[in-house]
């Protein structure tokens, strides 16, 4: 210990005492309970060991009590920010192990709520993300501003703001009311100009350039040997999208392109969200204008007791890649289930991110990758 | 390429393996993993993305999960290994793909599989105390103290 102290000391006038610190589970900028221990010398991260399983609710058990329609509301329970991609997910997850159809008027609706939900759950990553790095409360308050509006309008549709229940098994909870289709298109009209706002005020703002250009570099080998998916991937310039790779429900009837990054800064993954919100807008557009009529509610029983097999079905959320795997022994609750967190490999990467940079840059990083913990505990 | 196309791959480098009947997944015997592993990321298939690692509690058995993605080509592998349930353990896959290290450490947790090799072999999502496997089909709800009756 002495040999080593002195001859740091003789390195450099100035040495530091490494020390440990815990982030978390309380702290502001963890968005959610998750504690980061650190192991620092100065300023300088040495080490972070991310320690997880505040929010364990045990999903995946509870999965094997209920019935399949029971367990919908559970998936509100998993990413709470973009709930109707949760929904989204675990339902053609069982429609697939049921082979059922679902009506063309209820793809319909489920691409426009799924792509709402996505304007809204990135406002408040773009927004959270301007916050941590210490513009505050006004780009936060601005995302929440606008996602306001989407929730006015999932409120009419199924009468909840943030854990919806709405996509069921087999179609949607409920048609849309008359006269909706010209809110959305208003609200579309809107956030074409909110956007370009956005843009001026936060994209190439010199403080948010300095702070998040080059930190936090995710190379493209290290993401995809990570698993990382989602935003966060394509920030590398890896072009990696579901709704592009394999159409589900009828993403293929719409045009739209996958928005790319550089190189893989903290930076690119803000712009990726940016554009994407974009890109959802030019989706919802194309779809609330070739919305087919029909009934778009389920027929089905709500007791669905599946042929015994096995089924794995990957949506694009938000935040990334979320699948479900579903065994079923043909009775009517899932034998197991499996939840795959796109937010549980996005955080896995966090401490090879952060080693050796200043602790300042975790806060970076962490709004960056746009984690929440709902997803990663289950 | 279709899963059956991707099986023919695979039988032709390695004889042992079988199609698991019902469904697209592979089993594979343990003691050929990491060769199989290995050959199936640096292979022409290219399967760069371990994309999930989990288990299914079969009472005599447990099945042990891999679900692969090629990046490149697109394609989607589900590769099963068989394990004895009362002594499960398995070479992990963390030195050829780093996401194994969170996904195998969530499945010795729920499940009590143990990874041979692992870098952080700790519990992820129960505290790290916790006693038994949630996951198991035979697991007890623990004896937590009562409440005192008011």
């Amino acid at each position: 210990m002495e040999d080593s102290l002195s001859a740091q000391s003789m390195k450099k006038d100035i040495y530091t005492e490494e020390f440990l610190i815990n982030m978390g589970p309380q702290h502001p900028s963890t968005h959610g309970v998750l504690s980061l221990e650190c192991r620092l010398d100065g300023e300088i991260v040495m080490d972070c060991t991310p320690h997880l399983g505040y929010l364990h609710r045990s999903m995946e058990k509870i999965a094997e009590n209920r019935t399949y329609t029971q367990f919908i509301p559970f998936t509100d329970r998993l990413d709470y920010v973009a709930s109707i991609n949760n929904n989204l997910g675990y339902c053609m997850t069982v429609e697939k192990l049921l082979k059922m159809e679902v009506p063309e008027r209820a793809q319909y609706i489920r691409v426009i709520m799924a792509e709402l939900n996505r304007i809204a759950s990135h406002l408040i990553g773009i927004g959270a993300f301007a916050q941590d790095l210490g513009a505050f409360a006004t780009p936060l308050f601005y995302g929440f501003r606008d996602r306001e509006k989407i929730l006015e309008i999932f409120d009419e549709i199924c009468g909840n703001r943030l854990t919806y229940n709405y996509i069921r098994i087999g179609g949607v909870q409920s048609d849309f009311p008359e006269g909706l289709d010209k809110k959305i298109n208003e609200f579309i009209k809107y956030m074409k100009l909110k956007i370009d706002d956005y843009d001026q005020l936060l994209t190439n703002n010199a403080i948010l350039l300095a702070r998040s250009k080059n930190i936090g570099c995710l190379s493209k080998e290290v993401a995809i040997n990570y698993s990382i998916t989602g935003p966060n991937l394509r920030a590398s310039g890896i072009r990696r999208d579901i709704r592009k790779d394999a159409p589900y429900l009828v993403y293929d009837r719409f045009e739209f392109d996958v928005p790319l990054g550089a190189n893989g800064d903290a930076w690119d993954r803000y712009k990726v969200r940016v554009e994407e919100i974009r890109q959802s807008l030019r989706i919802v557009e194309q779809a609330i204008h070739a919305l087919p009529p029909g009934n778009p509610t389920s027929k089905a029983n709500r007791i669905h007791k599946p042929q015994a097999g096995e089924v794995y079905v990957r949506t694009e959320n938000p935040r990334g890649e979320l699948g479900f795997y579903i065994v079923s022994d043909g009775s009517a609750t899932p034998y197991r289930l499996k939840i795959r967190g796109p937010s549980f490999s996005n955080l896995a990467v966090l401490p090879e991110l952060v080693k050796g940079l200043k602790i300042a840059d975790i806060i970076c990083i962490l709004g960056s990758l746009d984690i929440v913990l709902g997803e990663i505990d289950r | 390429m279709r899963p059956s196309e991707i099986f023919d791959l695979i039988k032709a480098e390695f004889p042992e393996v079988r199609a698991e009947e019902g469904t697209d997944a592979v089993v594979c015997p343990k003691e050929d993993l990491l060769k199989l592993c290995r050959w199936l990321k640096n292979g022409s298939l290219g399967f760069d993305d371990l994309h999930c690692v989990t288990a299914i509690d079969r009472k005599e058995r447990i099945d042990l999960v891999h679900i692969f993605y090629s990046t490149s080509q697109k394609h989607i592998l589900t590769l099963k290994i068989y394990l004895d349930a009362k002594d499960p353990s398995v070479e992990s896959l963390a030195p050829i793909w780093r996401s194994a290290d969170w996904f195998e450490r969530e499945t010795y947790d729920l499940f009590g599989i143990t990874f041979l090799h692992h870098p952080d072999p700790r519990r992820i999502l129960n505290p790290y105390d916790w006693k038994d496997y949630p996951l198991r089909k035979d697991y007890a709800n623990p004896n937590f103290i009562p409440k005192p009756r008011l």
